[in-house]
């Protein structure tokens, strides 16, 4: 019998390695792995690469584990992004390393690592300063880029409902970048709003295979995310 | 005299035809959904994966998993769709989404963009901007015509780093709208009361005027006072 259920996000965590690279899904609050991102913290490990739209929100979950020191390399197209300041203070002081990617680009190397490619051409960023260094390609009179995919030790991500399989159903637009993210970790943890019994999300309605999927935990939705209002 | 936001933002809308396929960027742009013809029927589309995308939520009806680009909570009309972000990105890339509205820095005459990197910000980021200018084939700017400084917008080159090349197609000011076109800048209409000169003499690069050009059809109630830069 397949179980992939744990209890807890600690559980699910335990072999997350020092100087491992994480995929963290989520664009703002929905999708996000708070929970996972907590235990994370909580287990202490250093020396994380991450990859992630922004950089962290506030003091909890990416922007906590920033806070703590132990991030030592982001992939994001967005670092900017109004709360992100822990991440943006330690850039500044050259102690954070950046990559950044515009945003459907990221998208596509995650899926690509997820779909097994080696790389695509995309026409974004040609003849800009983000194309510097990438192999550029005229493909029937336009100019792209190659990117290469970007694969992960880990992928976490949060989705509305799973089962004992792994099938995951999302809820609005949680899904963002978590089905692309499923697909390219090596091990992929999802955090859950609830469990249903297998076949208690319909075969239509299976956002993410749970082939995809390593280990999921139920948890309730941070507070934070509770709190309904505009992000500060 | 120069146009307020809503003016520029009602003039966009004026524009944007039945059927299409939008992405507002955030600012000016989002307030063009604000003066859409009730007539028309437009999906707009948003990169964290919506199609179909409603007004800002009310009040105490958000919903926490229902967000925009610009993290704000927003409603869904009938018919919208949810997806993910590499099918989102297709739309964009694929050339599904007709047509974007954005703010600039700069543009050029021939079309090129910088709206992404400021150049006080210390730590850049670039967002979705340059997919949305590279993949979509009616890259409308929203902006004032001079920066706070009064320095003309509208240049010969760009100099901020560029978010793509000979991508944008019209340009909507606080002046004046302009097309930009494989001959240069054509100014196509003056704001009320703008004359032809004017709009010249803060632009840094070389306007045509239309046959046809003509002052600007705003409400008298979104006139109001001009905007800040």
């Amino acid at each position: 019998m397949i179980d992939k259920t744990l209890k807890t996000c600690d559980e699910a965590v335990e072999s997350v390695f020092d100087g491992a690279t994480l995929m963290l899904g989520g664009f703002g609050d929905p999708g996000l792995p708070g929970q996972l991102l907590e235990a994370v913290r909580r287990k202490g490990v250093k020396n994380l690469a991450v990859i992630h739209n922004g950089a962290g929100a506030g003091d909890w979950a990416l922007g906590g584990l920033i806070k703590d020191g132990r991030v030592r390399k982001v992939t994001a197209s967005f670092p900017n992004n109004p709360g992100a300041m822990y991440f943006q203070e330690l850039y500044l002081k050259g102690e954070i390393e950046l990559e950044l990617v515009p945003q459907g680009t990221l998208a596509e190397r995650i899926r690509a690592a997820g779909a097994g490619l080696g790389g695509f051409f995309t026409p974004t960023s040609a003849g800009t300063e983000l194309a510097n260094g990438k192999e550029t390609r005229t493909i029937d009179g336009r100019d792209y880029v190659f990117e290469k995919p970007l694969h992960a030790d880990f992928a976490m991500i949060r989705a509305y409902r799973g089962d004992r399989l792994g099938n995951l159903q999302f809820r609005k637009a949680m899904r963002n970048f978590n089905i692309a993210m499923a697909m390219a970790g090596n091990v992929t943890l999802a955090e859950v709003d609830e469990f249903v019994p297998v076949g208690g999300i319909d075969a239509e309605d299976v956002h993410a295979p749970g082939i995809f999927v390593d280990k999921l935990v139920h948890c309730p939705r941070h507070p934070k995310l509770i709190e309904i209002g505009p992000p500060k | 005299m120069k146009l307020t936001r809503d003016g520029i933002a009602y003039r966009v809308a004026c524009d944007l035809p039945d059927g299409s396929y939008v992405n507002l960027g955030i600012g000016i742009p989002t307030q063009v959904s604000s003066y859409l013809s009730a007539d028309k029927e437009i999906l707009f589309h948003s990169e964290n994966g919506i199609l179909g995308m409603g007004p800002i939520a009310e009040p105490g009806t958000e919903d926490v998993d229902l967000i925009n680009a610009g993290k704000q909570y927003v409603t869904m009309l009938p018919g919208g769709c949810f997806f993910d972000h590499p099918m989102s990105f297709a739309m964009v890339r694929g050339g599904h989404i007709t047509h974007t509205v954005l703010g600039a820095l700069e543009v050029a005459a021939n079309g090129d963009l910088a709206n992404w990197r400021t150049p006080g910000a210390k730590v850049p980021g670039v967002g979705g901007a340059m997919d949305l200018a590279f993949g979509i084939k009616n890259v409308w700017i929203t902006m004032t015509h001079v920066s706070t400084k009064g320095q003309p917008k509208i240049l010969k080159a760009c100099t901020l780093p560029l978010t793509a090349p000979h991508c944008v197609t019209r340009i909507y000011t606080d002046m004046a709208l302009i097309d930009v076109t494989p001959e240069g800048l054509l100014l196509r209409e003056c704001a009320p009361g703008v004359s032809v000169a004017e709009v010249q003499s803060q632009t840094g690069a070389p306007l045509k005027v239309a046959k046809d050009c003509r002052e600007m059809d705003i409400p008298e109630n979104i006139k109001g006072v001009p905007m800040a830069a």
